[in-house]
């Protein structure tokens, strides 16, 4: 009983004085050089209530007190999952497609919609990366790049030439996927962590060149005035009449939305269960043995990189056509790590799991901007927390090995 | 010739820096395999906790009679303040992720970089915070060239941290057990060697060259801020694995050449695009040698 209230405590109490220690400089020097003890101690005693709190909880649960709460929940997890196991698949994508179909009809409220196209743009990037890092195993750092080269191709098109969304939609992607090539190229021989950094390199350079090409890209301030998907709408007056239209509601863009993270969905499905797909997975577990059974590894490795950045692509130019803006803030470093962990946290080359994650992520911020100033500093300890307790992510994937570099 | 001159003096002061912080990340990565995305946040923990130290020595009036010796004390205090940060944020977020892959460390350790800068504004405030700017003033001019006192005491600094490094990692039995574990966690954990209070030691050393990288870079620019850490937080680990990341030589080479290609490359083509510059030298070196410069695993030189 005592070396089980020994080995909980005990690093408690020492995190504690560890942080303690560790806030006491930060918050109770002023900047004039005097100090200051009643603002650390008032911080460290409410994070001092919260660890009681918290372990007490642990501790409860763990000696079993809190298992009549549970075991509803456990009965009617079992339930659920009885019944879903009979239903075959088909009926659950059925109903996930109905509720994405209605979803504009059962929420009407603006900020919803904001949110829910937020998430399905985040989707068509999660699921593109994930053809990089989920299938070919390639750790790429800076994705976000492709969905800067497709929004500026976009905005570009649409200000200089006055191309249309839907025309200048397949551009995007083309222009994406050279830019994913240009990159790939170079990068094939390094593996692991050298191409991180590589990748990181080439996402902080084409930020750097849309920052300061101010001929072309208005550098800073970004480009303007970009138009909004237009759609051809039938009109019955008098006649059967075709007209073309820009879109102005919210809901219709959640539409196009939807659409172009549909269309990722199928072409990531399809891939991944092709001979492509299964080539990038052998990549991914072991690079030499794959070579060795004749897979082309260069140009699967490249070809990789290419579609990932056509998804980034596609999804950049809805998203200039969504904000009638762009600028080079909207594709930071941040950016890319917030796409990334959306594919770990989803679970790495699992579908479902990255339409989860992408939802928990962008949903979460959504949650935390209650808090303001807090609201990044929650976010942070929520990925630590979420990589501690589930660090394969929330749905991981069936086919998974562990890389042979990795073993060592 | 006077420019150029001066633009070595500049990029042998900025070098140094980016090597300070560079060995952070690449012991960390030689010990664990891990690119420790929080270490530009130890850095700017650094660059504050010196300028609050200097702060209360200042108020203490200390500053006036005997400023080198409270640089001196201040600095030590830091880089045990973030030596400490380093070890408490290693056994939080990365102990517990040791058996996962490694991209499941690698999110944490953004995590916890986001968590630790939002800390800092949190703490200080979202705006610069002003250093002394008593110890840049003064030094020695040739002609056109000057080199002021602080771009000496960087020289001075950090050839003393680099040659005390080098001797603690090739000279000394915690050297020696160093470079066993990250060779064989397990054949060296069979010979007695501690792998959990290495990998501790080695996070505290890291954390403590970058915090002393952190009080100079604030001393050099004139102040710090909570997002400071990030970009030269990139460019150190770009010059990590520019000289081959795990090995300690490689990482002081490769700060160095970013730091000369940083200056050389705002000076006589673009300020602009210095951040550039250096991106595309690291691109095209590893082009050419996927491994950096010095290879990643020659014989014992890896920590």
């Amino acid at each position: 009983m005592i070396q089980e209230f020994r080995k909980i405590w005990k690093p408690c109490v020492i995190g504690l004085l560890w942080f303690l220690v560790l806030l006491w400089p930060m918050t109770g020097i002023n900047s004039d050089g005097t100090l200051e003890f009643a603002k650390p101690f008032e911080i460290w005693l409410v994070v001092v209530a919260a660890a009681i709190v918290v372990m007490l909880l642990y501790s409860a649960n763990k000696g079993g007190t809190l298992d009549g709460l549970y075991a509803p929940l456990i009965k009617l997890q079992k339930v659920i999952s009885q019944k879903t196991a009979v239903l075959p698949n088909f009926v659950l994508i059925a109903v996930a497609v109905g509720f994405a179909l209605l979803y504009p009809v059962i929420f009407t409220s603006r900020p919803s919609h904001d949110l829910a196209i937020n998430v399905l743009i985040y989707i068509s990037l999660g699921l593109g990366l994930n053809i990089v890092i989920g299938l070919a195993g390639m750790l790429d750092l800076g994705y976000i790049a492709f969905y800067g080269v497709g929004a500026y191709c976009y905005a570009l098109l649409n200000i200089h030439f006055g191309m249309s969304f839907w025309v200048s939609l397949p551009f995007a992607a083309v222009f994406a996927a050279i830019a994913g090539c240009i990159i790939g190229y170079p990068t094939l021989r390094m593996r692991g962590d050298y191409l991180a950094i590589v990748t990181l390199a080439f996402g902080e350079i084409v930020r750097l060149i849309l920052n300061n090409w101010m001929s072309l890209t208005n550098g800073p301030n970004g480009i303007l005035g970009i138009a909004r998907p237009g759609i051809f709408y039938p009109a019955f007056d008098g006649g059967l009449a075709i007209e073309h239209i820009y879109i102005r509601k919210l809901y219709m863009l959640y539409y196009v939305a939807l659409l172009i993270a549909f269309i990722t969905m199928i072409c990531v499905y399809r891939l991944n269960y092709s001979r492509i797909g299964r080539a990038w997975e052998a990549i991914r577990e072991d690079e030499t043995a794959a070579e060795l059974m004749g897979v082309n590894t260069f140009l699967l490795k490249l070809l990789a990189y290419a579609m990932g950045a056509v998804f980034a692509g596609l999804a950049g130019a809805f998203f200039a056509s969504r904000m009638k803006f762009v600028s080079p803030e909207s594709f930071t470093f941040l950016e890319s790590a917030m796409v990334l962990c959306m594919v770990v946290l989803g679970g790495m080359a699992s579908i479902p799991g990255i339409i989860l994650g992408s939802a928990a992520l962008v949903v979460m911020q959504e949650w935390f901007r209650e808090f303001e100033t807090y609201r990044m500093l929650v976010f942070g300890g929520c990925m630590v927390l979420m990589m501690l307790f589930r660090p394969a992510g929330l749905i991981p994937a069936k086919r998974m090995g562990r890389r042979s570099e990795e073993e060592d | 010739m006077d420019v150029f001159i001066q633009q070595v003096i500049n990029a042998l002061t900025l070098g140094g820096l980016y090597a300070l912080i560079a060995l952070g990340y690449t012991m960390v990565y030689g010990v664990i395999q891990l690119i420790n995305f929080a270490h530009g946040e130890f850095f700017a923990a650094g660059g504050y906790i010196g300028v609050l130290l200097l702060g209360v020595m200042g108020g203490m009036g200390y500053m006036e009679t005997h400023p080198w010796l409270c640089l001196s004390i201040s600095l030590v205090l830091t880089m045990a303040y973030c030596a400490f940060l380093a070890m408490g944020v290693e056994r939080i977020a990365y102990k517990p992720l040791r058996k996962q892959t490694r991209l499941a460390a690698l999110i944490s350790a953004l995590g916890m970089s986001i968590f630790l800068s939002n800390g800092m504004m949190l703490a200080r405030g979202p705006l610069d915070q002003p250093y002394p700017l008593q110890y840049s003033s003064g030094g020695f001019e040739f002609g056109l060239i000057t080199i002021n006192n602080l771009q000496i005491v960087i020289w001075v600094l950090t050839a003393v941290l680099l040659v005390g490094l080098n001797i603690l990692v090739f000279k000394t039995r915690i050297g020696m057990a160093m470079r066993a574990t990250a060779q064989d966690k397990v054949m060296s954990s069979l010979v007695a060697i501690s792998a959990n209070k290495i990998i501790a030691l080695t996070f505290a050393i890291g954390a403590g060259l970058a915090a002393a990288a952190g009080i100079m870079v604030g001393l050099y620019y004139g102040s710090v801020r909570y997002d400071m850490g990030f970009v030269p937080g990139i460019k150190a680990f770009a010059a990590a694995v520019l000289g081959g990341i795990g090995n300690i030589t490689g990482a002081m080479i490769g700060g160095f050449i970013i730091g000369t290609v940083e200056v050389f490359g705002a000076a006589y083509i673009s300020g602009e695009y210095k951040d550039v510059f250096a991106f595309i030298i690291l691109i095209a070196v590893l082009y050419f040698k996927p491994t950096g410069i010095m290879g990643e695993n020659i014989d014992d030189t890896r920590v």
